[in-house]
């Protein structure tokens, strides 16, 4: 099936997501969309998909002209889409979810699910998928929610499929296999939309790649195109993707966890027996598939988690059992997972999010009250310093872009001396302009002492930064590693293999390939 | 209560040394004290008798003759047994076990009647009518609390349940009184219900008004204004407006003359029949047909129904409609079956009780049934404890129900999951 898109138009009041987007999609082609986090991807395949109507432009369907009112008329024209929030119900089974809003029914409008197990047995079959039609779906991993969702594309008869965003979620090993899928789905005659801001899968899968920048197509390269060609046509400008940084000069240990062990209410543990050290002048990166104990790890540090046993200790001080409060006075600087939940009060302005963690401390307050000349006047240093793009210092700090929003939470977190400096997800949904940035500042900490810990998900980020690498698997430690671990090491221990067993493995599949 | 974290999927059960909640063998055991203290060495002495059957029924069962004491002792100390054994399963590290708690509620329950009964002026209760009146007093909740099942598992939080019971009794005791006909009275009824869904739906669906603040402000609007409609038209003249026929009892033959469950399951009003009725429909409707499936997902995950071209408001909309006829017909119950007349408030917070039934019986029309029949007999036993002559003072006998309604609700419902897109208004895009 051919898909045209032509002179797509989409506006949210004033805001232009979409301005005149021009694209052709061949049968048997993968067609990746690359562009920042708020380009407009996602707002354009809303748009193909039915969920949003076209403010102007038209879509040929097989150089037919379609107008789709809603999911279900995309659906019957043949375009599936896999959404990077995945569009199922946690509490029905996998067959339950297929078959919704296309039911086969029986007598009296019951149910007839048996059709519905046999097509996903065969598609399942086909493509290699190994899901089973009775399992929760809320129960199994989220690689096999992905394939759920490609199934229910599939069991419509899509021959386009959109995948927004799909390997965000996926462990290393899983994105080689959706790669994998994506390519027998290709072999199959099927097209892919493939929408990614990852240079390296784009390159890997694309038979044509589209950048678009600020709801604009500003071209298309050839898979074959450099990686620093790419961003830069992705970005607007030239960006350095390698972190100049002066290698770690490591001093005394002043971090140390031992044996920390973080139960859930349901007597799970999350974090399991974890021991650890950070010296001054280092980076450790936490390294780990969503979901395997970071959150709650860093959260152990903070003092937000219960039923946390073993040791914390902060220049011989213990910090275990102590409140938040005490904690961020001993000298730790956090930045949470989630800034516009946890990181950012959204409808305080951002001079007020700048000091949330000395309101109550001179300069900005005296006796009962807060002195807003001071408060003002140190958010402009920082909006100055930190280049925040804001109308100005006391818009509500919901308002900005996630990019600033994150350079707001740092500034505040960097405008104190630290003596241990965590950040979870430091670059998550920012631009590639705001993550070189963010990078530096959190290089220059290092080098100015302090110990720092980073969590992240993508393996970019923490082979970007780290002076050395943890892996945390289903709350245990695989093994602390050197920052010039190879990826393919670093992926079986995401896996969960220790450390020895993954480095022996890898360099067999090495051995083999020569 | 407890912080839920995220848990890495496919990972297994609970280790040794899980995080232990206490909460329910300290509750046991308090009750096992109470027991102890109560039903043993306070128990009354003399025999309580519990009659199984009418003495004009085709099957007499003997009476149930128990010596208060002896009873009193037995069952205190076998609840005590199992306060011990719920303390040692905590101890190892695992949970209550769930036949436990329902043993131990029984027992309980047997215990209690057997002193409370015991201590009366006359020691002597009909068991089958007290079973029987429960029955009867839970019709209302149970059809509230179905609607309640209809309207939030599509994900439209039904708090109007006081109001459509409310205003159903209403219309169903006017329609009835000017047409002369119970049945007119019950279609009213029905309708009188929609009236009042239509305007949550039109509300909490089209102008995504909080959709607790709209059933609140809707029981408050129906209570005012069926008030000032009975002080200015029903009373004035109450042999037009409020004088309804009663729905006739209609025994069904040889199978109402079972001991027991007879009276319970074949000697309905077509209210009652209706119920049990509503009650399998339901369940069967919304865990096999179509309609349910796509109910639960707009309820659940309104946005993935969506992408799958499935009308997400319009399906909602239907629903809290269909649950306006359930609870309208429930209200018929207050006056075509239980008294003829329509009175002031008279629904008296039932709405709010079948809400609880609703969570109680975790948004499972089955669940939901045998939670209303919990709070049924709560009721009832009150109304036979007083007739009795109990020592306990009538007022702390009038708050059973409430009382029971409070535990049920806070403690032994355990994780009770609420329908994940309850209250939470669809907006596309």
């Amino acid at each position: 099936m051919k898909l045209e898109l032509k002179g797509i138009t989409k506006r949210f009041g004033s805001l232009v997501a979409n301005d005149h987007i021009d694209l052709v999609v061949e049968p048997g082609q993968v067609h990746s969309l690359l562009g920042e986090n708020g380009a407009g991807k996602s707002t354009l395949m809303n748009v193909l998909y039915g969920l949003y109507q076209p403010t102007e432009g038209t879509i040929l369907v097989n150089d037919k002209p379609a107008t789709f009112s809603g999911p279900g008329e995309a659906m019957a024209s043949g375009i599936g889409m896999v959404h990077q929030h995945f569009m199922l119900v946690p509490v029905f089974t996998v067959a339950e979810n297929v078959a919704l809003g296309n039911e086969s029914v029986g007598a009296g409008g019951l149910l007839n699910l048996s059709e519905t197990r046999t097509r996903i047995r065969q598609i399942s079959d086909q493509y290699g998928f190994d899901v089973d039609p009775d399992a929760i779906v809320e129960e199994l991993p989220v690689g096999v929610q992905q394939r759920v969702e490609i199934i229910k594309a599939l069991v419509r008869d899509a021959e386009v499929l959109i995948l927004d965003e799909p390997t965000a979620v996926l462990t290393p090993k899983e994105t080689d296999e959706l790669l994998g899928i994506m390519g027998q789905l290709k072999a199959d005659g099927k097209s892919i939309v493939f929408i990614s801001h990852k240079l390296r899968e784009v390159k890997a899968v694309s038979d044509v790649i589209t950048v678009i920048r600020r709801g604009k197509v500003v071209g298309t390269a050839e898979p074959g195109a450099s990686t620093t060609e790419l961003a830069s046509l992705m970005v607007g400008r030239s960006v350095s993707l390698t972190l100049q940084k002066a290698p770690a000069a490591p001093g005394e240990v002043t971090f140390s966890v031992r044996d920390l062990t973080v139960r859930a209410a349901n007597g799970q543990h999350v974090v399991d027996g974890l021991s650890f050290d950070i010296a001054k002048g280092e980076i450790l990166a936490i390294a780990g598939v969503q979901g395997n104990g970071q959150t709650e790890l860093t959260e152990a540090i903070m003092g937000l988690q219960e039923h946390v046993s073993g040791s914390i200790t902060l220049d011989g001080e213990e910090l275990l059992g102590r409140s938040v409060r005490d904690v961020i006075k001993e000298g730790v600087g956090f930045v949470p997972e989630d800034r516009s939940v946890e990181g950012l009060v959204g409808t305080f302005s951002v001079a007020e999010n700048l000091i949330l963690n000395r309101y109550d401390e001179a300069p900005f307050a005296r006796g009962l009250t807060m002195r807003p000349a001071v408060i003002e006047k140190n958010a402009q240093e920082k909006i100055a310093e930190y280049d925040v793009r804001t109308q100005s210092a006391s818009a509500a700090a919901g308002t900005l872009s996630g990019g600033n929003q994150q350079k707001v939470v740092m500034a505040r977190e960097f405008s104190r001396p630290l003596k241990l400096f965590i950040a979870s997800q430091p670059t998550r949904g920012v631009d590639v302009g705001s993550i070189e940035f963010l990078h530096k500042r959190i290089v220059a900490e290092r080098d100015g002492g302090t110990p720092v810990m980073i969590v992240s998900t993508e393996l970019d980020e923490v082979l970007e930064l780290a002076d050395r690498i943890a892996v945390l698997y289903r709350g245990r430690l695989m093994g602390i590693v050197p920052a010039d671990t190879s990826r393919d090491v670093l992926g079986l221990m995401m896996a969960g293999m220790h450390a020895d067993e993954a480095l022996a493995q890898a360099t067999e599949l090495q051995g083999g390939d020569q | 209560m407890s912080t839920v974290t995220t848990a890495a999927p496919g990972r297994s059960a609970a280790p040794a040394g899980a995080v232990r909640s206490w909460k329910t063998p300290i509750l046991l055991s308090v009750l096992a004290v109470v027991a102890l203290l109560v039903f043993g060495a306070g128990a009354p002495r003399n025999n309580v008798t519990f009659r199984l059957s009418d003495p004009n029924d085709a099957i007499v069962l003997p009476d149930l003759v128990l010596p208060a004491v002896a009873t009193g002792w037995l069952t205190a100390v076998m609840l005590a047994a199992l306060a011990v054994l719920a303390v040692l399963a905590v101890r190892r590290g695992s949970a209550v076990p769930v036949w436990l708690v329902a043993v131990f509620a029984v027992l309980f329950l047997i215990g209690f009647l057997t002193w409370v009964v015991g201590s009366a002026n006359n020691p002597n209760v009909a068991l089958y009518g007290l079973l029987a009146g429960s029955v009867t007093l839970a019709v209302p909740l149970i059809f509230g609390s179905l609607s309640g099942v209809l309207s939030e598992r599509s994900g439209v939080v039904n708090i109007a349940i006081e109001g459509q019971l409310l205003f159903g009794a209403f219309a169903a005791a006017v329609a009835a009184s000017v047409s002369g006909s119970a049945i007119v009275g019950l279609f009213a009824a029905a309708l009188a219900g929609v009236i009042v869904s239509f305007l949550l739906a039109v509300f909490s669906i089209r102008y995504i008004v909080n959709q607790v603040i709209v059933g609140v402000v809707l029981n408050v609007l129906v209570s005012g204004l069926t008030g000032f409609l009975f002080s200015s038209v029903l009373s004035k003249d109450a042999e037009t407006w409020n004088s309804p026929p009663r729905l006739p009892v209609l025994s069904i033959p040889v199978l109402s003359e079972i001991p027991i469950l007879g009276p319970i399951l074949f000697e309905q009003t077509i209210v009652g029949y209706l119920m049990y009725i509503a009650v399998a429909v339901i369940y069967v409707a919304l865990f096999r047909s179509r309609w349910g499936l796509r109910t639960r997902a707009v309820g659940e995950h309104p946005k993935a129904a969506d992408t799958l071209g499935v009308n997400v408001n319009r399906m909602r909309f239907m629903n809290v409609l269909l649950a306006g006829v359930v609870a309208g017909v429930g209200g018929s119950f207050f006056t075509l079956v239980s008294v003829s007349g329509f009175g002031r408030d008279m629904t008296a917070g039932q709405g709010y009780i079948a809400l609880a039934a609703l969570i109680f019986g975790r948004w499972n029309p089955i669940g939901a049934f045998f939670a209303a029949l919990l709070f049924g007999f709560a009721t009832n036993l009150s109304n036979v404890l007083s007739l009795l002559g109990t020592p306990v003072p009538d007022q702390f006998l009038r708050m059973l129900p409430y009382v029971v309604t409070v535990f049920a609700v806070a403690g032994l419902v355990g994780r009770s999951r609420a329908p994940g897109a309850s209250g939470i208004p669809y907006v596309k895009g």
